[in-house]
């Protein structure tokens, strides 16, 4: 992979003092992802240059576990970009080989180095999923003129279209230690895939070398949540110390990320109107011994879980990986009763006996990520074998999605979504349901209702013995 | 000499007090893991064995491990004094908990014995020896009414000394019986029909009785009487055949309902029970009390060959097989019932058929339906022949159906005739099916165990992304690379897939050209009817196209339209292999039909990083040699230069698996296996039988199937193995992906078991897209790869795939074919090195 830098600031060739590598020499440095090479493919008066090769070892890259995929086995980590293109295993070469001049540091032209000189910087191959766009919105509000090409995917297969790669070009004014510095933090976060694990040390090292100039760029949250690679925990303690350097109060960390419902912008979120629906519907059916079928990280679970009329209370999800998430947010090893609440590992389409018995089994926004010819197997395994008094069931009506504009015309409002139901295809499927089983059906529209289309989200709830 | 009978499964309480020599008497005829002992288990929780503040602890430990032996069909005896109601009460709830027979073995010995006894060796207070001496006596004449079955009391120290204990035989373990067995449904009083049936069945039948020259005997359900013209005659017929050993018979509810009305007991006389008391009023006393004593004594079911059948008449649960106890007679003669009535009166009978897991074959009658069809190997024979339907028989062990329909209809049913309409889908799979750590066993290799957290990872895969499990008959295996290779440049060759398989005792190989495009597996049926028969799958598909794990390939309509071709070009087939479906593995061409996602966003961006870069990495140091002068940067040079062509080729090793595909045009199909069809599994026919039968798709549309290009190689020949690798190397050479070496005989056994069902030899340039552009350079690290646990589980895995086609072909269950496809699924969780 390959960065060049450049300067027309007089006597260019001053740049070999900044960087503190001789221009006339070719120098290589080991650094962890393979060997670094530092030369000038031109360095007179007017126009010198600096480029950095880095030579990665594809290999060993493998073996310390480095690959973009990061854990598992896939072979994602063997065929990977990681020698070719900029990403942070180049940031991290920049930041060891040219360490002092990112400190702004020489000796032999302190002025210099205090000075904005003309720069301009090539990176051949940049990752940047977000397109040419997110690189000028990156790099713009910090002084350079931009010029982003994308770079096509394969002249064999032109309808492949383009990749995620832009060819970078920027020059403007600005001291070197600056423009190293922004690279350092900005080559990661546009491509997004940080190939090691980010620890506690990551946020001194953004606020080491963002400290300058991330606090009043725009993107700032973005630069920071990328770069921290969307660890929430520390982003928001990064943000609040970037706030303290801008002289802000922090900002509450509010957020939660509800995948089903992005096209929702209100507040409340119909994610919370459908719980407080559904813990209503609990309420009045009496129920106290509850199953969360369909559980995920818990949501639901939390206000089951605050609620001491449940005193029976069990998550079930297919994933084991989310139970464990479920887990760790609901902070269910802390609870002084270990027996009120479980989380199992099952799945609806498979009957499961440790389910059977309870007063209430919910299946929230679970229906419609199963394939139509598994909801047999479904109904048969939550109404046949857990058999509850109570079934409450909610779903998205799928009339309603055209009052979402963000939401085009004939699409789901989740990806993993296998069918959206209309009202009367739900009613169809849920009388259906009580008949074959014995189950009287109600149904309630959730959220606000239009008049034409319904409400966002329909439920039914299900009592035994019709 | 007293003796003591004691079922073989029972849960015995030694009653007497301290002193009286229970745990001698008990250490004399018991094992010692069979006694659990008061004393020990106040030791385990108290580390003091005469703690008596231990005690509830103690039994709560000790009926804990009782309830578990009992359950795992285990005698047990439990070594306390019992001399209060409670402690016995317990015991007895315990066995009845478990359905087994509580009895009692009682010391009851003059007092002195005890005192001089316990003088030497616990020091009881005299007043509490007293105490419980009282408690003794009042405790012996109630035993039986406390629910124990059997009593026995031990006068004395003699009688101690002299006991034998007798182990009785449960009733219902006929298990050394094996038959050949014909299990006839509910009869009621169908005289005529059961004449008939036997005597297709190949019975001499007379008035009172009926022998099978072949030694045959005949098993009937219960409900002989009742509704029917002549339950006296076939009282009289089926007795005699009890009587001469020639018929077993269990107890149904009509015989039951019968004896107390012949008892005088109020009866609701309904349910065809007039006819039969009229009937039975015209007979002589002497034929109505032996018919009275025969039904009265009709036990309610039987284990039969082995323990391989089980007949009651209302079908028995796997925990009750073999059982005593009140509920278990119950479950025999009414079934799984909720106590609520239907629309028609009629007990609501819960699916317990659909739960049944055992590995006994159940055979049951009572409830009505029109066709006798297997359910998880229970099967119910009462295709109402009363009611105007058939009287059916099941051959056993041939399973084989036998029907004679009704002369008329002498009863009129109380609800339609209609088939056992199952409460759950057929395809209702438990969890306990799938989940936890599991044993699955194989034909080909016996027990394989799949570990828990694989399965875990499974369960989400298959109920979230798999197709329907009916459609779900297999899985393909993964599959093993040959030894690695030391021929310069060279990661795989065939060289050492011959070898390998020379050293295995397999001489005859063949190769096979490797498509490069997605594994599939098709599932397809002449028609609708045939799915449903054959998958029950009733929605009107007929058949289904998976992905390696599971997955659908295409949408409902485009599934069904590629399926239509497949069957059409499969007409010939359907005589010539006499089945109505079959199940094909294949390769679905091109890869970039599936794999387009995976190629734009992983394999296409490397090789465009690689060509862009690199030219100006090229350019920076062209200009810095010519700089500085030549030989500065001439080594770094030359490898960017060779990692330019490495992507280059890198780059045209993908393309050629890629054209752009628009609905199902340009896709194809190329057939490597007939997996299975109505015949069975065809694992065992050899190479040349599979390419015949996939030759026939070809040739009928060569548009849609790919032909293979083969060659075979007799590995003990140096010729035909040179020209083996001549073969290969032209393959890879004009940009195939490589080959794979079968042995001819598909299924092969070699000098150690089954050998590897297939070895994969990849080109060096296809191994760029697995390894990497600039693979070839690293081939010394690249060469320490391990093979071992790829090859190990690629022969797993071709077990269990296969082991899910044979049960599947023998008309097992849903979950037994369930298991072993979803065991394939859970060691593809593996973390085996995924460039093998």
């Amino acid at each position: 992979m390959l960065v060049t830098l450049s300067t027309t600031h007089r006597p260019a060739s001053d740049l070999g003092f900044l960087l503190h590598k001789h221009p006339d020499r070719v120098q290589c440095f080991d650094v962890a992802a393979g060997v670094a090479h530092v030369m000038y493919p031109e360095a007179d008066q007017s126009r010198c240059t600096a480029a950095l090769v880095l030579e990665v070892d594809p290999v060993e890259l493998v073996r310390s576990a480095r690959g973009t995929a990061g854990e598992g086995f896939s072979l994602g980590q063997y065929v990977n970009d990681r020698p070719y293109a900029a990403s942070s295993l180049l940031a991290v070469t920049l930041g060891k080989v040219f360490a002092t001049a990112m400190k702004g540091r020489c000796d032999a032209r302190p002025e210099l180095a205090a000075t904005a000189i003309p720069l301009e910087i090539r990176v051949p191959v940049l990752p940047c999923p977000g397109g040419p766009d997110l690189v000028r919105r990156l790099f713009a509000p910090l002084g350079w003129a931009v010029i982003a090409t994308p770079v096509e995917l394969d002249p064999a297969f032109p309808e492949w279209g383009v990749s995620r790669y832009v060819d970078l070009r920027l020059a403007g004014t600005l001291r070197l230690a600056e423009a190293l510095s922004q690279l350092y933090v900005l080559l990661p976060v546009l491509d997004d895939a940080k190939h090691y694990w980010v620890s506690g040390d990551e946020v001194d090292k953004l606020i080491r070398a963002g400290g300058a100039w991330l606090p009043g760029h725009p993107e700032r949250e973005l630069i920071t949540a990328r770069y921290l690679a969307h660890q929430r925990g520390y982003a928001a303690e990064a943000l609040a110390r970037l706030d303290a350097l801008d002289d802000r109060p922090g900002e509450p960390d509010e957020r939660e990320p509800d995948g089903h419902d992005s096209a929702d912008r209100r507040v409340p979120t119909l994610a919370q109107a459908r719980r407080a629906a559904i813990l209503a519907e609990l309420a009045s059916a009496g129920a106290t011994r509850v199953v969360d079928l369909g559980c995920g990280e818990g949501n639901l679970l939390r206000e089951l879980v605050a609620d001491r009329s449940f005193t029976e209370i069990v998550g079930v999800d297919v994933a084991a990986r989310v139970l464990r998430a479920a887990n760790r947010r609901l902070r269910l090893d802390e609870l002084p009763d270990q027996r009120r609440v479980r989380l199992l590992q099952g799945s609806v389409t498979y009957a499961d006996d440790r389910l059977a018995g309870f007063d209430a089994v919910v299946l929230s926004e679970v229906v419609e990520h199963v394939d139509p010819p598994r909801l047999g197997a479904l109904a048969a395994a939550v109404f046949g074998t857990a058999a509850p008094t109570a079934v409450i069931v909610t779903t998205p009506n799928a009339e309603y999605n055209a009052c979402w504009e963000s939401l085009p015309a004939g699409r789901f409002r989740h990806p993993d979504h296998r069918f959206e139901w209309t009202r009367a295809e739900f009613a169809a499927w849920s009388d259906g349901v009580g008949a074959e089983f014995g189950y009287r059906v109600r149904r309630v529209p959730v959220g606000p209702v239009d008049e034409r289309v319904g409400a966002p989200t329909q439920l039914a709830v299900f009592t035994r013995g019709a | 000499m007293p003796t003591l009978a004691i079922p073989e499964l029972s849960l015995v309480a030694l009653v007497g007090v301290s002193g009286s020599g229970k745990s001698t008497f008990a250490a004399r005829h018991f094992a010692p893991t069979q006694v659990l002992s008061s004393d020990f288990f106040r030791g385990l929780v108290a580390d003091d064995e005469n703690d008596q503040s231990a005690s509830a602890d103690a039994f709560a430990a000790l009926y804990q491990v009782a309830a578990l032996r009992l359950r795992a069909g285990r005698l047990t005896v439990v070594d306390a004094t019992h001399l209060h109601r409670e402690d016995r009460a317990r015991l007895v709830a315990a066995a009845r908990e478990q359905d087994v027979l509580p009895v009692a073995v009682v010391f009851d010995l003059p007092p002195s014995v005890a005192r001089e006894r316990n003088a030497g060796h616990r020091a009881l207070p005299d007043q509490v020896l007293r105490r419980q001496q009282d408690a003794l006596r009042r405790s012996v004449r109630g035993l039986g009414r406390e629910g124990f079955r059997k009593v026995h009391v031990l006068s004395s120290v003699d009688d101690v000394a002299a006991a034998r204990v007798e182990w009785e035989k449960a009733y219902n373990d006929r298990r050394e019986l094996t038959g050949p067995f014909d299990v006839i449904g509910d009869v009621h009083g169908c005289l005529i029909e059961l004449r008939a049936l036997l005597t297709r069945l190949g019975y001499v039948v007379s008035d009172d009785g009926a022998y099978h020259p072949g030694g045959r005997t005949a098993v009937f359900v219960g409900d002989l009487v009742d509704r029917g013209p002549a339950t006296p005659g076939v009282l009289r017929l089926v007795m005699g055949m009890v009587e001469a050993g020639t018929a077993l018979c269990v107890a149904g509810n009509h015989e039951a309902k019968l004896v107390q009305a012949l008892d005088g007991r109020k009866v609701r006389i309904a349910h065809g029970r007039a006819e039969s008391l009229a009937q039975l009023a015209a007979e002589p006393a002497e034929f109505r009390a032996r018919a009275r004593e025969f039904m009265y004594g009709l036990i309610s079911h039987y284990r039969l060959d082995g323990g391989r059948l089980v007949v009651a008449h209302a079908g028995l649960k796997e925990q009750y097989q073999g059982r005593s106890s009140g509920r278990v007679r119950a479950f025999c003669l009414y079934g799984d019932t909720t106590g609520e009535t239907d629309e028609y009166g009629l007990p609501v009978r819960l699916p317990w058929a659909q739960d049944y897991r055992g590995a006994a074959a159940v055979v049951y009658g009572h409830t009505t339906t029109t066709e006798a069809e297997w359910v998880n190997n229970t099967i119910c024979l009462d295709t109402g022949c009363v009611f105007g339907g058939e009287l059916t028989a099941l051959r056993w062990p041939e399973r084989e159906l036998v029907s004679v329909p009704a002369e008329r209809e002498y009863y009129a049913p109380v609800r339609p005739l209609a088939p056992l309409v199952p409460q759950r889908p057929p395809g209702l799979l438990r969890l306990d099916d799938v989940l936890g750590a599991r044993t699955v066993e194989t034909r080909l290799l016996g027990h394989l165990k799949v570990p828990e957290e694989n399965a875990a990872g499974a369960l989400e895969v298959m109920s979230r992304f798999a197709v329907d499990p009916r459609w779900l008959v297999y899985l393909p295996p993964t599959m093993a690379p040959p030894q690695t290779s030391t021929v310069d440049g060279m990661l795989e060759h065939p060289a050492e897939a011959f070898t390998s398989y020379r050293s295995a005792g397999v001489a005859k190989v063949v190769c096979e050209e490797k498509h490069m495009g997605s594994r599939a597996v098709a599932v397809v049926c002449r028609t609708p009817d045939a799915a449903r028969t054959r998958f029950a799958v009733d929605d009107g598909t007929a058949g289904a196209l998976y992905t390696r794990t599971g997955r659908p390939f295409f949408d409902e309509a485009t599934t069904a339209s590629l399926l239509d071709r497949v069957r059409r070009a499969a007409e010939p087939l359907w005589s010539d292999l006499d089945t109505d479906w079959l199940a094909l593995d294949l390769e679905l061409l091109p890869w970039s039909a599936k794999a387009g996602a995976l190629l734009r966003d992983q394999y296409a961006p490397v090789g465009a990083a690689a060509r862009t870069v690199l030219p100006q990495v090229n350019e920076v140091l062209a200009a810095t040699a010519k700089r500085l002068g030549p030989g500065v940067v001439d080594d770094l040079a030359a490898r960017q230069s060779r990692r330019l062509h490495n992507a280059q080729v890198y780059t045209r090793a993908y393309g050629r698996y890629c054209w752009p595909v628009d609905g199902l045009d340009g896709i194809a199909l190329a057939p490597f296996a007939v997996l299975a069809g109505a015949g069975g599994a065809y694992a065992g026919q050899d190479r040349d039988w599979h390419h015949r039968v996939l030759d026939t798709l070809v040739a009928a549309d060569p548009e849609l199937f790919r032909p293979t290009r083969r060659l075979s190689v007799d590995v003990t020949d140096e010729t035909s193995v040179a020209a083996g690798i001549d073969w290969w190397t032209e393959l890879t050479a004009t940009g195939g992906e490589g080959m794979v070496v079968k042995p001819f005989e598909g299924l092969a056994r070699g000098k150690r078991g089954l050998v590897q069902p297939g070895v994969k030899c990849r080109g060096p340039e296809y191994l760029r897209i697995i390894y990497g552009p600039d693979y070839p350079d690293h081939l010394d690290r690249l060469r320490q790869r391990s093979l071992g646990r790829k090859r190990s589980l690629a022969l797993r895995e071709y077990a269990l795939g296969l082991e899910a086609l044979d049960r599947f072909v023998d008309g097992e269950p849903l979950w037994r074919v369930h298991e072993p496809v979803f065991a394939v699924l859970a060691l593809e969780s593996e973390a085996v090195d995924p460039r093998l």
